[in-house]
């Protein structure tokens, strides 16, 4: 479903190259779902960012549903990648209710039957008819997420990239979203990358999952080998172990 | 375990609003020894403005009472402003989430942990550099020389906040209120700075107050726990107790994170009971 080969990202910042990512190659089945952990400024978001083409990148091959990417997408292309963002305090317009923030795809997208779709994306993601026409203020955290994800899914994409969707919220919301998103996933068979640096949630949601240090992907391994330390990297020896709390050292 | 450090009784704040008065903390009661106590809640629990009032340090909005509010034997409920200037810093001290806004962007990192120094400890200006770099050096800041020089935009999120908690401790505080000091940073840097808290409550016998979302590292730093919701403590545990706890509200915390050792398919959600709240 997707393919990405030697996934090149290069910044110029005031002169200097900064390479982002380097080298990045994977594969994502349909109906899997990918994670990528690392910490901040490992550039996994970039590579996410790459995917979707709202970073310029050079790569051998990226394939995004068996078609080439192209470096400039056409409408056709967007529709079938949706993006849901970290923050949802800063992703959705503030002064545009729901029901606008839900009909603006489907206008652009020239769908016709906007709004019982819009109506039927809302009770998707567990929200009411109430909440149609609120503004983002008027919605808690765990509620603007919804609304991002009913935004991503109105267009019915094959494939949802997903920005640490849950870090801004707390536990019990994140359990809401992150069910939410398991069940979303299996009533649309959506192939999905999840992008956290949070490994118990990676491994909660995902197959395989790639660990990136540096702009440099480090190894891809399976939930399970996440789970029962079968890894082969120092790196992410380290970085599981440290997910799993504090340890104190004998004194 | 002897004499308490802090003893707080029935502590009540609350702040005036348009739709009535909201009580941020109720009938909140603990004590705090020379140890790691962890206040673990969600958004909107009372856990930050808990944290404040017994630094002195809420709005004047605020309305703060309690039966018992002591530290070390002074009162903390009849201080005035002169008293607590005495107290914060000297004493007692708090360690904010994010370094970025807590930090004096204009001031070299060296100026402004002196300034402590030189406030609290009424020494000169070449002891308090001293001060200043041993600090940096506990801290563990690899060249302090250089580090002392740097303004705190040069600075990342791991060395701000080992900044914060140097600057926090050069006056030697019996106290130290940490507001949720790791959860700007990495997974990695997180463990290295709880490590030099740690070091600091083990060799110098302060007591610390970790206020945090992060359940995991609580249990996993922590002596004991106080779990909050709703402005209320429902639930005193010791940290390694945490799996196990009691109140239904805790349980169902721990069973909506999602773990690396249990696989679930899926995570328990939290239902709210008003009865918690009574």
């Amino acid at each position: 479903m997707i393919s990405v080969r030697d996934l090149t990202v290069i910044f110029n910042v005031s002169g200097r190259e900064i390479r982002a990512a380097e080298g990045i190659s994977f594969e994502v089945a349909k109906g899997e779902t990918f994670g990528i952990v690392g910490e901040s400024g490992s550039g996994k978001s970039t590579v996410l960012r790459a995917i979707a083409g709202l970073v310029p990148s050079s790569s051998t091959m990226l394939e995004v549903d068996g078609q080439p990417a192209a470096r400039r997408r056409s409408r056709e292309d967007r529709r079938k990648l949706q993006f849901v963002f970290q923050d949802p305090y800063a992703s959705l317009h503030p002064r545009k209710t729901v029901d606008d923030i839900l009909r603006e795809p489907l206008e652009i997208h020239r769908e016709s039957d906007i709004d019982n779709r819009v109506m039927a994306a809302i009770s998707d993601v567990g929200l009411s008819a109430i909440h149609r026409f609120r503004y983002p203020h008027q919605l808690s955290g765990g509620q603007r997420q919804r609304v991002a994800i009913a935004r991503a899914l109105i267009l019915n994409p094959p494939i949802l990239l997903l920005d640490e969707p849950t870090s801004a919220l707390d536990v019990s919301v994140q359990a809401e979203i992150l069910n939410l998103l398991a069940r979303l996933r299996q009533s649309y068979s959506l192939t999905s990358i999840l992008v956290s640096h949070d490994l118990a949630v990676v491994a909660h949601l995902c197959d395989r999952i790639a660990i990136m240090q540096l702009g440099r992907l480090v190894e891809v391994i399976s939930a399970d080998d996440l789970r029962n330390g079968t890894v082969t990297a120092d790196y992410t020896r380290k970085l599981i172990a440290a997910s799993r709390g504090f340890t104190r050292q004998p004194a | 375990m002897s004499e308490p450090l802090l003893t707080v009784k029935n502590l009540e704040v609350t702040f005036p609003g348009r739709m009535g008065v909201t009580r941020a903390v109720r009938n909140a009661s603990f004590t705090l020894g020379r140890e790691r106590l962890g206040v673990v809640g969600e958004s909107g629990s009372g856990k930050t403005t808990m944290g404040r009032a017994l630094l002195g340090l809420l709005p004047s909005t605020a309305s703060v009472s309690a039966e018992i509010m002591s530290y070390q034997g002074t009162d903390l409920l009849a201080c005035s402003e002169h008293d607590w200037q005495r107290l914060r810093g000297r004493r007692m001290s708090m360690v904010m989430q994010d370094p970025k806004y807590s930090l004096n962007p204009v001031k070299t990192v060296g100026k402004q942990i002196g300034e402590t120094a030189l406030l609290h400890l009424r020494t000169d200006r070449r002891d308090a550099r001293r001060r200043t770099l041993a600090m940096l050096e506990a801290v563990q800041i690899r060249d302090p020389e250089l580090v002392y020089r740097l303004y705190p935009h040069q600075l990342s999120g791991g060395m701000g906040q080992r900044v914060m908690i140097a600057m926090m401790l050069i006056a030697e505080p019996d106290l130290l209120i940490a507001d949720e000091p790791t959860s700007a940073l990495d997974v990695t840097v997180q463990n290295e700075v709880l490590r030099i808290l740690d070091d600091l409550v083990r060799d110098r016998g302060m007591g610390l107050i970790m206020i945090s979302h992060n359940l995991t590292m609580v249990s996993s730093f922590c002596d004991r726990v106080l779990i909050m919701y709703g402005g209320r403590i429902v639930e005193e545990c010791a940290a390694r107790d945490l799996q196990n706890a009691h109140h239904p509200y805790t349980r169902a915390l721990v069973a909506a994170t999602p773990s690396l050792d249990v696989r679930r398919t899926e995570l328990a959600t939290v239902t709210r009971d008003p009865e918690w709240l009574k």
